[in-house]
């Protein structure tokens, strides 16, 4: 069966260029690059280069580039090293000096981020959690209304992974910064999708995933702007100026940085032909599946993803349906499938149980071709035809109308 | 496009889906012999797998027993992946647990608190297997949803009914828990189970080297795995917020004198000895259950039997609703030998059993499936 895949915000394939860089790192230059020996050197000499291609790719300087296990761990890395977990400091300074501290982010990050604000919130951390409107976007007012005095961070996503909503990070950077606030933004859905430039965003951490930008799985990398007093997360070595211990993957840095250059120079190009091929699947969609409509439409989204709503027909059931036929996309977010709940961001846009089960994303990349888009249009319709079909009640619906 | 791998040999591209057949796979050997069965036919198979109860939802209930081969345990959904990885057809897991949860786990609850004896697998079977799991089935583009059950589904040409039967193993004969099966259901459902012992079901998993082909038989409630379902409603009802605690109540006899004092009305069933906590002189069983009076009600085993009981919600299976009394074979439990009685239909879906001979423990919350030979004629909740 020939396979089309448009599912690209849950994963990309490594670029063969990026391949190719990592594979000398396995075996043929397998050092550790924190080895004081030549091997060591030339590994080191590669995380290094790496590093540079990285800082590029957001206009960061590379010293200020940790790479981590992922775009969770970034996270993960950067909310709790700002609010200065260990746990045991942070209930000592809620017990003992009643210090609160304050935490503002959104209702559509992602897990990673909101998890981790939950568990702190569990700590006794004040969590904001900003509304968006319909399209996804943040009221910089709101937020401006919700800085306390005792707020210490700031964590905004800049792409959405679901409805690709683009967020204004360089007003909220502004915000932030007059206000002394950490700001920390989840970037991982628009690094290599559309430009970043730390300076012009004011942020001063942000979370990028190898592996959705042609890298690797199990890569990503932290930005933490010069003089931002970060806390470790993990404990071990004093690898990568103590800010992250453990050994470095040299390979999957390697493909990251790689990944980062290949990025850096192809964006344009590739934002401009990625946009008009999911301009096309989403026009074709509305016009051949009655009552469909894209989630977000109005906001500022990154080229690549489209997220519609199907009335009438299951979400999960579609996405079965358009497997077996060959096509691959996703209902909500990879990391929540098989989840009863409706995705927390489609109902955060103000959608309904039933209409946030009904949708589906597809997310183009880097080789989506036209021809992938045309498969897309022949195959989608008529599954939400046949599930409709088979759905007592949208059939009523549509004859009552 | 993206390029080929291993796994690109997947048969050819279901567009019309004709000929797709899915398959409930629990991870056990019944219902991946099944799909072995139905490939080997030559049939396209899709695997699906009901993600149901959450293992890990009731504090009180972990640590008991071991984590593996419990009802939509990850292990019994990575077993079913592993038989449709060997068997090269796509699987997958979709969940119902609101489902599974508002239509089996609180009616189980309600109906041993309200002293009835519930069967969890037929509410299973009417409303979550063959009901959200069939449609999907169907709106994935499958024709029909096939089961590990051991019973047989015909269509009779000359009533234009389908017929639903015995398994040919008798031993291992399930379709005493399929009488709520409506002609909707059955005309969609495959059982090729039932032509079957449970030695060649081992034997076919066996030769088509099924990575389940070893793995024992589950013999408890799903959800309840450790076989304790007092506990499990303890647990269930704490969740809820309300506890059971103060559940103690008398156990009485015929006259209503208070002989001894229970835990909970919900740990008792019809005809049962156990756990009666006395030593008397001859052996008392369980009569009745007052959940009213929080009672239960005990007596000897002569007591025990009954001619008749009435039935409710009443499913007519492979005959239509007949409008005189029937002669039938009858089953009061799943262990029971059928015996000869006559139904007689009700209004508003109730119906008359009389037995010809006085039968041991009817129990309220049981089903009474009624046979002609090896056809299932229909069944209904007893009262």
């Amino acid at each position: 069966m020939s396979r089309v895949y448009l599912d690209f915000n849950a994963t990309t394939p490594v670029e063969p260029e990026v391949l190719d860089a990592m594979l000398p790192y396995f075996s043929v230059e397998f050092g550790n690059a924190a080895s004081i020996h030549t091997p060591g050197q030339r590994a080191r000499a590669a995380v290094e280069m790496a590093r540079e291609q990285v800082a590029s790719l957001i206009g960061a300087r590379p010293q200020e580039i940790v790479f981590t296990s992922g775009g969770t761990e970034s996270d993960n890395h950067a909310i709790f090293g700002i609010l200065a977990s260990p746990v045991a400091q942070l209930n000592l300074a809620v017990s003992s000096a009643r210090t609160a501290r304050h935490l503002i982010t959104t209702t559509i990050e992602h897990e990673a981020v909101l998890n981790a604000c939950q568990a702190l919130d569990k700590e006794g951390v004040a969590v904001t959690y900003l509304p968006v409107d319909r399209s996804g976007v943040v009221d910089v007012d709101r937020l401006r209304a919700a800085i306390r005095p005792e707020t210490v961070l700031i964590t905004i996503m800049h792409a959405n992974n679901e409805i690709g909503t683009v967020q204004p990070l360089e007003e909220i950077g502004r915000i932030a910064k007059e206000a002394d606030i950490y700001l920390h933004t989840d970037a991982v859905q628009s690094a290599g999708k559309i430009p970043i430039d730390v300076t012009t965003l004011q942020v001063d951490l942000l979370s990028l995933s190898g592996h959705k930008l042609c890298a690797p799985k199990g890569i990503g990398a932290l930005y933490v702007r010069g003089g931002t007093r970060l806390r470790q997360f993990l404990y071990g070595g004093h690898h990568q100026r103590g800010f992250r211990p453990g050994t470095e993957n040299v390979a999957g840095i390697v493909g990251l940085g790689k990944a980062a250059e290949i990025a850096r120079h192809s964006l344009e190009d590739d934002a401009t032909r990625i946009a008009l091929l999911r301009d096309k699947l989403q026009q074709g969609l509305l016009e051949r599946v009655p009552q469909s409509r894209v989630n977000a439409a109005a906001a500022p989204r990154t080229p690549n993803t489209t997220n519609l709503v199907f009335p009438g027909v299951e979400g999960e059931a579609l996405l079965i349906a358009l497997d077996l036929k060959g096509l691959a996309c996703s209902t909500g977010a990879a990391c929540s499938s098989g989840a009863i709940e409706p995705s927390h961001v489609l109902t955060a846009i103000g959608l309904a149980p039933e209409e946030a089960r009904a949708s589906l994303r597809f997310s183009l990349g880097r080789r989506t071709t036209p021809a992938d888009i045309d498969f897309a249009l022949s195959v989608v319709p008529a599954a939400v035809a046949q599930l409709r079909d088979l759905s007592p009640t949208y059939r009523k619906a549509v004859e009552t109308r | 496009m993206i390029a080929a791998t291993q796994f690109d040999t997947l048969p050819g591209r279901a567009e019309i889906q004709r000929g797709l057949i899915a398959v409930a796979m629990s991870g056990g050997v019944d219902s991946s012999a099944v799909a072995a069965l139905l490939q080997q036919q030559g049939h396209t198979v899709v695997g699906l797998t009901m993600q149901l109860w959450n293992q890990r939802r009731l504090p009180e209930l972990q640590g008991d027993g071991p984590a593996q081969h419990r009802c939509c345990s990850l292990d019994d959904v990575y077993d079913a992946k592993a038989v449709a990885q060997h068997l090269n057809f796509p699987h997958y897991v979709v969940n119902f647990e609101a489902q599974f949860e508002a239509r089996v786990v609180r009616p189980f609850v309600d109906q041993y608190l309200a002293g009835r004896t519930p069967i969890a697998c037929t509410n299973c079977n009417n409303d979550v297997k063959f009901e959200p799991l069939l449609r999907m089935a169907r709106q994935i583009g499958a024709e029909r949803l096939a089961t590990g059950h051991y019973a047989r589904v015909r269509r009779n040409e000359e009533t234009a009914r389908c017929e639903l039967l015995r398994a040919r193993d008798d031993s291992k004969d399930q379709s005493y828990f399929l009488w709520g099966l409506t002609q909707e259901q059955l005309s969609r459902s495959e059982f090729p189970l039932g032509e079957l012992t449970k030695e060649e079901v081992r034997a076919l998993a066996r030769r088509a080297n099924l990575p389940v082909a070893e793995k024992p038989e589950s013999m408890e409630l799903c959800f309840v795995p450790t076989g304790n379902y007092v506990q499990f409603i303890h647990a269930y009802s704490k969740e809820r917020g309300i506890p059971l605690e103060n559940a103690e109540g008398n156990i009485v006899n015929e006259a209503g004198d208070v002989i001894g004092r229970h835990n909970g009305v919900h740990g008792f069933t019809i005809g049962q000895r156990k756990g009666l906590g006395f030593a008397a002189g001859k052996p008392l069983y369980v009569l009745s259950i007052d959940p009213e009076k929080n009672r239960v009600v005990v007596g000897e085993d002569d007591v025990l039997r009954k001619t008749n009981c009435e039935l409710e919600d009443v499913n007519w299976v492979s005959i239509e609703k007949p409008q005189v009394p029937l002669r039938v074979f009858a089953k009061i439990r799943h262990k029971h030998d059928p015996a000869p009685a006559t139904v007689e239909p009700l209004d508003s879906n109730s119906a008359r059993v009389t037995f010809d001979a006085p039968q041991r423990a009817i129990t309220p919350g049981q089903a009474a499936v009624f046979y002609d030979g090896d056809r299932v004629v229909g069944g209904g909740w007893i009262r």
